[in-house]
Order: C-alpha cells, then structure tokens, then sequence
C-alpha cells in the first residue's frame, strides 16, 4: 500500500485507488460531484481539485483533481492549502450562478449534497451579476420530478441513465452553459431504474414526484432498515416516515446485494402501505353477509373460536415473513399448510429451491454476478423478474473493458477512459428467452425457444460441456465454448416460466462446468429467480411434501378442513377464479391476515388487519438464500397488528405446547430455526433485540427531527408517549447512537457536514466498500452439496396445434403490492396478449387490435413481439385481465369482435394527470 | 524529381486560386512522393525522417509531429484498425489557413495524408472538415476518388501492399472540435466533449484504437519531407524551427491575408511587408499572434521573431500563426468581450470553470464595456484568470486559451478597464455599435 503525504500528514492508501477515494476512506472532507463511487471518475466537475507538488523542494504545486489522480508512493498533496481552497470556492461560485436557490421549497433540501458541498467549500457571497439561465421542465412519467434550473451540470445523470442502467431516453442536450439533462420530448423516462436518478442527483434536479407534493425533509423522517419485498433478490432499503405514512424509500447500502440502486418497483412500490384500500380494524361477517368492526379483544377471541379445536388448514404466502409463515404453520400443521403459490409454481419453485442446494455451483449474491465474465440467461426476461439483477448484469458485461483496461494499466475508476477503450466491447451475454427481452441490447447472442425448447437447449448445452457431441447443435456448442472460456461463468434461470425441466438444465450447465473444473480458477454460478420476497424462505420453510391449492381442495371437499386460515395471499392470484371458489366454499370458516382488501378478504369470514413489512419486523429469505431481517419503521396505525402477532396470540390461546413461553420475536425467530433446519441460519440475520450500540438504542429519528410535541396538536394538545419497540434494536426516538451498528441496523445516513447520502461513505471504512458495522444479512445456502448433475428432463409440452400461454411478468403490474401504490399503479399497461408475427398474421391482427381467449369474452390488445417464438402467447401475470390466466396452458385464440382501438398515446403533464380523456 | 521548393506547401496555389486538379497537380511533381516513398522505404525509415525534420504540428500546440507518432504501437499486437484523422476543424479566430491549403490544392493534403498513414500503419484516414467548407469538401471529395482511379487509394496503394480508405466527414462545426479529442468524440457520435489523457489517442483513440489527429498544414508537409528531406525542411526554417508556415493577419492593416513563409520570420516583415501595415489613420495597438486563443503581444514585440521558441519567451504563443491586430480606435475591452462571449459560446459545457466560468468572465466584461464596471470587477477579472487559466484547473486547454488575450489585456491595457469604470462608459466612440474586429 502506497505512502502518500496530505498536509504533512501521512497515509497509507490502496493501492490503484485515487486521490479523492483514499481522501474519503481517510475520514478526510474533500467535496465533490461528479464522481459517484459505483460510477468512477470523469472529472467534470473539478470540485475535488487539491494541490499536488513534485517533490519537498516544490513549494508552489499544481491543481489536479483529486478523482483523476492516482496515488502513487510517496506523492505530496495539500487539501487545505490557500490554493487548493480557493479554487474549490471558485468552483462553487460559478456552479451557483444559474442555481434558483430555491432551497426552501425544494424537495431535496436538508439533504442536498450541494447544500453541504457549499458550505463545506465556505462559498457565500455573489459576485455575479448577470441573468441566470433558465430552463423549462420536462414531464418525465408518474415517479420522477424535473426541476432543471437547479442542475449543476455534473453530469451524474446521464452517465448512470445511459452508461450504468443502459437507458437511452434521457441524455445531455445542448453545450455551454445552456447544457440539458432531459428527454428529447417529454414523457415517461423508459429505463426500469430511472428512480436512482433521486439519489445519483447529487441536488433537486430529479426528486421524487412521489414525495414533492407533499415533502418531508429529510430531518423529520423516521426511517428503520427495510427490505424490498417487491421481488426475490432482497434489495435493502429505507423508507421514511411521517404522520403515519411512508413518504419515501431510499437504498440502503449492501455491498453484496444492492449497491447503491434501486429498481423503481422497489422505490415507489410502498405506496400500498398509505393506500385507503387497506383494512384498518378487524372484521366479522355477519350473518346478512356485512362486516362488523370488531375491537381487538372480541377479534382474538373469535380467531381462537374458530381456530382452536377445530380441523384446521392454513395457506402461508411468499410474501409474508418467515416468521409468520412458521407460526401458521405450527398452527395449522405442516400436512395443513400450503406454502401458497400456484399450481403450476409450486413444483417449480421447489425444484429451483432443491437445485440451488445441490449445485456444485456457487449460488450467487448481486456482487458475484457482477464479477461475472460469461453468462447465459435461461428463460427469464429478468428486468423484469428480478430487476435489480438485469442491473448488475449491465455491469458484469463490462468486465470485459476492465480486462483491456487492466491492460493498458487503467484503473477501473477511470471510467471515461475505459469507457472510450473497450467502446462496444462486452463481456459475453447469451439470452435464450421466448421473446425480446430488455437486455437485448447488451446479450452477445439471443435466441428465441418455447419454455421446453429452452430446457432442451440447456441440457444441449450441458452435453457440450461434458464432451457430447454437440455437432447437431452448433449454437449449444458454441455457448459451451463461451462459457469454458470463461473464468467466472454464470447460468441465470427463473421459475416465471413454470418449466420445471429448465430448471434442470441451468443446474445441468452449472454441473457440467464445476465438473469440468480441475485447477480452482474458475467458479461457476447458478442462479435461479425465484418470484416473491419470501419465496426461497417459503420453500425451506414447506419442503417438498407441502400441499398445493388443489389438494388442500380435494381435503376441504372431503370435509377434512372446517378453517381455512389464508396469510396475506389473495388466493384469486394464485388460481383461476373457479378454482379458488371451489376451495373457499368447501370450507366453513374462511379467516384471512392481510394488510390490504383483496378479493379473498371479501371471501372471508374473519378478516384480521395486518401491519406491512414497514410497520412490521420480520425475515424474508432472498433468490441467493439471504436471510434479511426488516424492522417496523413506525407503529401501525388503528387496530394493525403485525401477522405474527396475531398467530402468536393463537397459538398461546390455543395453550400450543411450544409457544407457551415464547413472547418475543426473537424467541420466535429461535423456534423457527430451531425447528427447520433450512432455515437454522435466519438467527443470524441480523443482532436479537437486546443489541445496543455502545450501550444504547439505534435511534430512528435523525438529531433535528422537529416538531414532535406538536404533531399531533391539531388533535389533542397533550403529547403522546413515545412508542416503544419491545421487540428491536431500534428505538422511536433521537436519543441514542447511529454509529459504527451492524449494516442490517442501519437507519438512515448522515454525518455531520455530510446530510445528504452520499454521507454514506462515513459508514464504510473504503469508499464503495461493505459497510464498517458488516454486510447485512446471512446467507442459508453457502457450501455446495453433493455433486448431483440432473438427468435430461423431459419439458412439458402441449398440443403443438394450440397456442401456449406464456408468463411474461412485468415490473410494473406483476407484483401485487407495489401494483396498488401511486405511481407504480400509473404505468401499469392494461391487459395485452404478445403474439409472434407469424402467429399474428395467422389470425389476421396486428398491433393494437383486439383478441379474446378461448370460450371467454375477455378482450386483449394485441402486441405483437417480432422476437416471440411461434406458437407462444405472452402475457403479464397480475395485470387487470390477466388474473386467472393459466401459465402454460394451451389456448386458441381469435380477433375480438366489437374492438375498439386505442387512440395514440397522449402524453401527461404535471397538475393534469387523470384529466386528460 | 522536381526541384526542392522554397514554397512547398503554396506551390500550385495559382493567384487566382482556382484548386488544382489531378493532373496539375502531377504536372508539377504531385504524388512523386508517394511513389518513391510508398513499399520504398519502411514507415520505420519514414518515421526517422520525419523525426528528424523537426516538423512541428501546426495547429496550434506546436508538439513534435514525429515525436507524437512514435507513441502508435507498431507493433501489431492488438489487431485491428489504426486510424489517421486530419484536423480540418479550423474554426480559431482569425485563421483561414488549412481553407486556402484545401481549395486551393486537394491533392496536397491527401498525399500528405497517404504517406502519414503509411508511415503510421493506419488503414483508415478521416478528414475531419467543419460544413462551412464546403468547397474544400467537395474538392476534397473529387480528389479522393480521383485518387481511387489512380490507385493511390484503396487496396494495395501502387503494389505496395499498403491499402488505406479515407473519408470525407463534414462536421456540425464547433470549436471544441479542434481539439483532438473532442474530435474523436465527435467523430464517433457522440458529445463533442473532449477526453481525458491519458489514454492518449495514440494508443486509446478513435473506436478506442490507436490514432493520430494531425492539422491540415502539419500533414502537407509530410511528403514533402520524405520527398526532399529532413535537412532540407531544417534548411527551410529562419531559426530553431524548421520549415515553413502559413502566417495570416487580419486586422485593421492595408492588405489582410495569408502568407507561407519560412518559419522564424519576424512579426514586423509579416505585419508590415506583407500585410502592408495598418490601414491609415490607425495605429498598431497590439496583436494576438497565433489566433484568438494567445496572449496578446505590443509593438514592442514586432521584431520578434514568429516561432514557438520566441513567442513563448514572450509570454504568448505562436498558436496558428495568424494574428489579429488590434488597432488604437478600438477598445481592446470590446474586442475582447466579443472573443470571451465567443470562446463561452463554445464551451462544450463539460468542466465547471470554462461551462461556467467563461459566461461569468463575459458578463463582467460586458458589464465593464456597458459602463456598469465597478472597481472589484478588476480583482474579480483577475481571480476568474487565476480560476480559469491554468491549464489543469479545466478538463482540456480551450478555456485557458479563451483567457490568455483577458489576462495580457488587462495586463497591457489596464488604463482601458480602469476608464471604462472611472468614466461610466465606453471610452472608444465606436464602442456603440459593437467595436471589435469582425
């Protein structure tokens, strides 16, 4: 590590690292914009300049940016220095010369990273005089806010819109000091991860239009670590709190998962926990069929009354909690319990739970993937499956760059440079979908197969690798030969498409290559999309012997089960509509725990509110096997408990001989790990409840918080007591310290002269680095088991004379949550069926026709994919229409009658949405 | 072989400056050069001699050609293109001179470029030309696939087994593009911003290969060295710089224009006898000596010699060679606004201090011009020099150039700013109707 001299002061620094990096890792304030630690140095800016001299005898030095200068041995820097200093002031004056400072009523104020730069750099007073240029703003969809006068021009945006997330829709326009960040026209940014641009914005440029209208400063928010339960990868967050509603959610740094990013489900998918469609208080179905509030009390005796001593059955969900799933597990039985997915997932997604636990194959985090130097994408268009994969994807690609780079001794930093060396590039990328998918644009290769055609491939595949003959199968072979060439090679799959045997080939692929594998240098990864937050932890959690929907059907019309116990699952979801109703008339008592109105609650009897993963605490297990620990981030409002209590509670009435004694979530966590052991890891998540940093609590509220004693005074001037949380770490409270905690306790970021989040660095011990407190989560899938390389399956396959089904989800719409928040809810399309051309031409439509399905009446637009394999109708899971929708089934199609075309998009405009017919 | 010219580069421009064809051209000795250079000597042999010839590059910075070259790897380790890109961007105040050297003789600098690219190993050569050429464009265009017809272009160049494509790319035209970088960033469609070095382009280039960007008066003179040699370039040259430059003055003198002469000749010959002196009733004031982007220099300068050793030492630099007078009825805060408004104007909006910085030195300008000076504004003025000047403090060398005529105006005609502040108003009565050169 070389030795480096700051203001006579010596450092040892990493080596190959910049100035500006090993200045921040060195506790050292430096300002600056442009660079961006996931993003590299392009020197825009120059914010970060210091002094750097020649040698002792060098008395004068000379400016250079601290983000493009390498540190080398014995090199001479000044921070502090009058000219140092001054320049950095100069920078700041004129970067302020067009800014509106409009600090006031700017949604980014109070943790503005251009508000703390200026004060750091001490800039005061104008000395310009002129006009200030003004900008007009864009429209730019439901999630992000334009207010371009106040850009700075640091470039930041476009370089990770374009150059990090692929987007292409927003760019820089124009030149000097009249240069634009925006779309060529209006309208909805396209790119899946546009929401960053919040929190890449080092000022109020792009802030969230979710939070603009009615903001909150940073300083009021309460904010607890959270985990996204939008998909299965488990991205962490912080959503902010105040007056009992989620006003927004940031990443939260995790060095092996999400980095610094977000997809935009996972950033504006919590509006559903401020929605009005959520239940406030119990209720009972009467016998007129109407509900009847009930208090808290009257409804925990009816939940023991029609649970205990009854026959009774219960349906977990993927998307509740570890902990809950357990509880009503243990109630109900583990013969009584269905994990609570589809009939047609539910063997799927326990293949690809089996597969990852016996793979050779390491199960990889999102930092792996990244490392990846060759990939093969089965089945899965996973932007839209597991976005914030598709993100590290586009930056696995680029591994390819930092080879040449490396060559050419550039630091990976060097991102301009790099950038301009390798040009188009990539490291390999081979996607083998039914149709396009949204990282076409940087796959090496595409291929285009039916779901069993894709299992076929891979198996293909996998003979290649193994030294088959692959001479009937060029394209196989020359995967194989991709994937050989490489060190780090990594085989993504995903259960979306219901095929259990694809499953069975990426694993095949993954084997092959470990089998092949005789010196260590190379080290395959297989990883397995799975759909929801909780799937793989619903899967430890069940085995393989659970009941699915049908059978627990087949027992209710047997009279086996009186109660049906239904944990925030709407079960019309997970089946068609006949199905389900057939299910929920067998049995007598429907009970259902869930946060928000659905249409199984308006099938049940007893309807028991239940908190959302922000006002609750709880362990999901993530696609890598990453258990992740969310905490409540404030106390749910009326009569909202979490799932947990609530089956605690019965359990304990029930007099259940394991639960007697168990009062605490952690007592519980012990008994789930305790009696699974898949899941025995999930303890070590995060810290139990008795945790304190240096002695106390990890407060929620930052220091400034304001205004407590009179939030509330608009309704009664007597202040309430504080909430306590008996159960975490964390505390509703400022007192306390947010210091040196382990990551999965992370609150918010700050530091004093540092508000905004890029404070985040003062949590890492290197800049880009795990967090100082630990990386967040524990992994329950580490060492590989047995070498078993799965036989060539059989796919399924279904009359080649009708059309299949094909489930396509879409990251706006598919899930269920984020689908009901503001925002999200807003560029959720309507119903649509995706037809080849071929298949198109066949039945005589074209795009923006109609069709309908089968027998039915339901209308579908038509979009036609020019990639989609013949023979395969695509559609978008969850979207209105497509509910009910059976994966993988045969169908026949036919041009809808009385269709109306829609009219071409019109584009919306702030202050007009919904008005525009 | 014809006889080693004194006038190399100007040889066929004819008084009436129609352009020189094909065949007027090999009238008069054209693509001897090649001929004898090309599968004749190695491009190691030819980059000796242009190492040798001390030719330094001509469009602006004055570095080493051969110097600059040598840096390509040769060694074919990398395979892939290797790219040769004229300069014809020429969009420095006050200089037309690649102009005169294309519409007036195409093939000149297409052999140029041939035997550049030979030497290089390039195989594809761009001339990178701004649209309001579009004279020499055409030209340009016709001589190519002339030269396509002869065979010294495209697939195995006269037998040799050298093969080079060469394009015609006409630019949107903004300064910036003048420099090689933002060129290349332009060349490849994308924002004309230029780009850190290193890499340089000699190794990390255009489509991040290896390429060389030279200026249209630099690559004309290529095989013409290799025709006559690196002595007889030396021998062209008055002083320590070897061989000719186009010099050009614009201004208030009697006879504005564009000379080759041999480099080292004095600023008052080229002011004096070939532009013909200042216009009567005009005093010489001052003159930016290599275009709009260089220190000005006095009177008492004239008898400097115009090489880069010597307007160096004198605090500007030769730049392109083509001055910009300023005479004693125009006000040097006019004339230099309407140069920093410019310069601002061309900002390719990347870096803080010239995006933002050179707007700012305008306005002060603008303001001090109007006559709304205050006594700060000349430390502002100056702190904004400090600021912006350096070269290191900007991502690359065009706001500091923007503020070299700023900073030795205020050093030279401090006694105009301070006026312009005492006075309230634009001591120079022209000043009204905008005042500056044009």
């Amino acid at each position: 590590m070389p030795k480096i001299r700051i203001d006579n002061q010596e450092y040892e620094v990493p080596e190959g690292a910049n100035l500006l990096e090993s200045c921040l890792s060195a506790g050292l304030d430096l300002p600056y914009f442009c660079w961006h630690p996931a993003m590299g140095s392009v020197g825009a800016c120059r914010q970060c300049a210091v002094v750097q001299y020649q040698n002792e005898e060098d008395t004068r030095g000379r400016i250079v940016m601290g983000c493009m200068t390498p540190v080398t041995e014995g090199a001479i820097f000044s921070l502090t220095g009058d000219k140092a200093s001054g320049f950095r002031q100069a920078v700041i004056e004129s970067l302020m010369l067009n800014h509106p400072h409009d600090c006031a009523v700017c949604a980014e104020g109070g943790e503005c990273h251009l508000q703390d730069m200026t004060v750091m750099v001490g800039h005061r007073d104008r000395r310009y005089r002129g006009l200030k240029k003004t900008h007009r703003n864009q429209y730019l969809g439901p999630l992000v806010h334009h207010e371009m006068n106040r850009c700075i021009t640091c470039y930041r945006c476009t370089r990770y819109y374009r150059d990090y997330a692929g987007g292409t829709d927003l760019a820089a326009m124009a030149s000097h000091d009249h240069v634009f960040f925006g779309r060529h026209d209006e309208g909805t940014l396209q790119s899946e991860f546009a929401g960053n641009l919040v929190e890449v914005c080092p000022t109020g440029v792009f802030t969230d239009k979710t939070l603009v209208g009615q903001y909150t400063r940073k300083w009021d928010l309460q904010s607890a670590p959270s985990v996204c339960v939008g998909c299965a990868v488990g991205c962490n967050t912080v959503p902010g709190e105040r007056y009992g509603k989620v006003k927004r959610v940031h990443n939260r740094f995790n060095a092996e998962v999400n980095g610094y990013f977000l997809c935009d489900r996972g950033r504006y998918g919590s509006g559903y926990v401020n929605s009005d469609t959520r239940l406030p208080y119990p209720g009972m179905r009467g016998a007129e069929g109407r509900f009847t509030a009930l208090n808290h009390h009257d409804a925990l005796a009816e939940f023991e009354r029609l649970t205990v001593g009854r026959r009774v059955a219960g349906i977990g969900s993927p998307r509740a909690s570890v902990e809950a799933n357990f509880l009503l597990r243990s109630l109900v039985g583990s013969d009584s319990f269905a994990p609570g997915v589809s009939e047609q997932e539910q063997p799927s997604l326990q293949r690809a739970t089996a597969l990852m636990r016996s793979t050779p194959a390491r199960v990889p985090s999102l930092a792996d993937i990244e490392s990846a130097d060759a990939i093969l994408v089965l089945g899965d268009d996973v932007t839209h499956t597991a976005p914030r994969v598709a993100l590290a994807l586009r930056q696995s690609v680029r591994n390819r760059a930092y080879e040449l780079a490396a060559d050419m001794k550039l630091q990976p930093w060097q991102d301009a440079a790099i950038r301009n060396l390798a040009q188009e590039q990539r490291s390999p990328l081979v996607s083998v979908t039914p149709g396009s998918t949204r990282l076409d644009d940087v796959a090496e290769r595409t291929l285009h197969l039916a779901p069993g055609e894709i299992a076929e491939f891979a198996f293909a595949v996998a003979a290649a690798l193994s030294g088959g003959d692959s001479a009937g199968n060029p394209e196989a072979a020359a995967v194989a030969q991709m994937l050989r060439d490489a060190r780090r090679p990594l085989i993504i799959a995903g259960t979306s498409l219901c095929e259990e045997a694809l499953l069975d080939g990426a694993a095949a692929v993954a084997g092959a290559l470990v089998s092949r594998e005789a010196d260590g240098t190379r080290a395959p990864m297989l990883s397995l999309v799975v759909p929801e937050a909780n799937s793989l932890g619903q899967a430890l959690l069940c085995g393989d012997d659970a009941p699915d929907l049908a059978t627990l059907t087949a027992r209710a019309e047997a009279g086996e089960i009186e109660t049906l116990i239904v944990l925030e699952n709407d079960l019309y979801r997970r089946g068609t509509g006949e199905e389900i109703d057939r299910l929920l008339d067998a049995v007598t008592t429907v009970i259902v725990l869930d946060g928000m109105d659905s249409a199984t609650c308006s099938r049940a009897d007893l309807v028991l509110p239940a908190a959302s993963a922000i006002e609750s605490e709880g362990t999901v297990v993530s696609m890598e096997g990453r258990a992740q620990r969310y905490y409540p981030v404030f106390v749910p409002g009326d009569e909202r408990h979490s799932s947990l209590y609530w089956l605690l509670c019965c359990l304990k009435a029930a007099d259940h001989k394991h639960f007697v004694d168990i009062n605490h979530v952690d007592e519980v966590i012990a008994a789930c790990a305790s009696a699974v052991p898949a899941l025995a890891g999930i303890v070590d998540a995060a810290p139990g409840g008795s945790y304190r940093s240096h002695g106390v609590r990890i407060p929620r509220q930052p220091h400034r918080y304001s205004g407590r004693t009179a939030m509330r005074a608009n309704i009664s001037v007597h202040e309430p007591k504080q909430p306590q949380d008996e159960e975490s770490p964390l505390a509703y409270s400022m007192e306390g310290l947010n210091r040196d905690e382990p990551g999965s306790l992370l609150p918010f970021v700050w530091s004093p002269g540092w508000n905004s989040n890029q404070s985040l660095h003062k949590f890492q011990d290197e800049v880009g680095g795990a967090l100082s407190g630990g990386t967040a989560g524990a992994r329950l899938i580490e060492a590989a088991g047995p070498t078993t390389v799965p036989e060539a399956a059989t796919p399924s396959s279904i009359d080649a004379a009708t059309l299949e089904l094909i489930p396509r989800p879409a990251i706006f719409g598919s899930d269920e949550l984020s689908a009901r928040s503001a925002g999200v809810r807003d560029l959720m399309p309507d119903a649509y069926l995706e037809l080849s051309v071929a298949d198109a031409k066949t039945l005589g439509v074209e795009a923006g026709d109609g069709v309908v399905l089968g027998g039915s009446d339901t209308a579908f637009e038509v979009r036609i994919d020019p990639s989609l394999r013949r023979g395969c109708v695509a559609y978008a899971p969850g979207l209105n229409g497509c509910i009910g929708l059976v994966p993988r089934s045969g169908v026949s199609l036919s041009m809808a009658p009385d269709w109306k075309r829609r009219d071409a998009d019109l584009i919306a405009r702030d202050g007009q949405e919904g008005s525009l017919s | 072989m014809t006889d080693a010219p004194t006038h190399p580069l100007t040889r066929n421009v004819r008084p009436d400056r129609r352009p020189t064809d094909m065949a007027a051209y090999e009238a008069n000795g054209g693509y001897n050069s090649l001929k004898t250079n090309i599968g004749q000597r190695t491009p190691a042999e030819c980059l000796e001699i242009i190492k040798d010839s001390n030719l330094r590059g001509r469009g602006g910075a004055g570095f080493p050609t051969g110097m600059k070259w040598s840096f390509v790897p040769m060694d074919n380790a990398t395979p892939g293109h290797k790219y040769l890109i004229c300069n014809a961007d020429e969009m420095e105040p006050g200089t037309f001179k690649d102009r005169l050297l294309m519409e007036c003789d195409p093939h000149q600098l297409i052999e140029g470029m041939i035997l550049s690219a030979y030497t290089l190993q390039a195989d594809i050569a761009y001339i990178f030309i701004r649209a309001e050429y579009h004279k020499a464009i055409g030209l340009l265009r016709e001589a190519i696939t002339a030269c396509h017809e002869k065979g010294y272009l495209g697939d195995n160049i006269l037998g040799s087994g050298f093969s080079l494509e060469m394009h015609v790319h006409v630019s949107a035209g903004r300064y910036i593009c003048g420099e090689e970088t933002a060129l290349i960033s332009s060349l490849e469609g994308k924002r004309a911003n230029p780009r850190a070095k290193p890499p340089f382009p000699q190794v990390s280039g255009l489509w991040g290969r290896p390429t060389i960007v030279n200026n249209v008066e630099t690559l004309c003179n290529i095989h013409h060295i290799l025709e006559f040699g690196a002595d007889w370039f030396q021998a062209l040259g008055k002083g320590e710089d070897a061989g000719t430059k186009l010099y050009g003055v614009s201004g208030r003198v009697k006879n504005p224009g564009c000379w080759e002469l041999p480099i080292g000749t004095s600023i008052r010959e080229i002011i004096e006898d070939h532009a013909g002196g200042m216009e009567d009733g005009y005093s010489l004031r001052g003159f930016l000596p290599g275009g709009g982007s260089t220190d000005f220099l006095t009177p008492e300068h004239l008898d400097l010699a115009m090489d880069y050793g010597t307007i160096g030492k004198a605090g500007s630099r030769m730049g392109t060679g083509t001055m910009i007078v300023l005479d004693d009825k125009t006000c040097p805060i006019g004339f230099i606004h309407n140069l920093t408004s410019f310069f601002a104007r061309e900002s390719c909006g990347f870096c803080t201090p010239c995006r933002d910085g050179l707007p700012w030195s305008a306005q002060v300008l603008e303001s001090l011009e109007n006559g709304d000076g205050r006594p700060e504004d000349l430390e502002t003025l100056a702190y904004q020099i400090d600021y912006i000047g350096a070269i290191g403090n900007t991502h690359c060398a065009l706001a500091p150039g923007a503020m070299e005529p700023v900073q030795s105006a205020l050093k030279y005609f401090r006694e105009d700013f301070e006026a312009h502040i005492n006075e309230g108003c634009c001591p120079y009565e022209r000043s009204a109707s905008g005042g500056a050169v044009s």
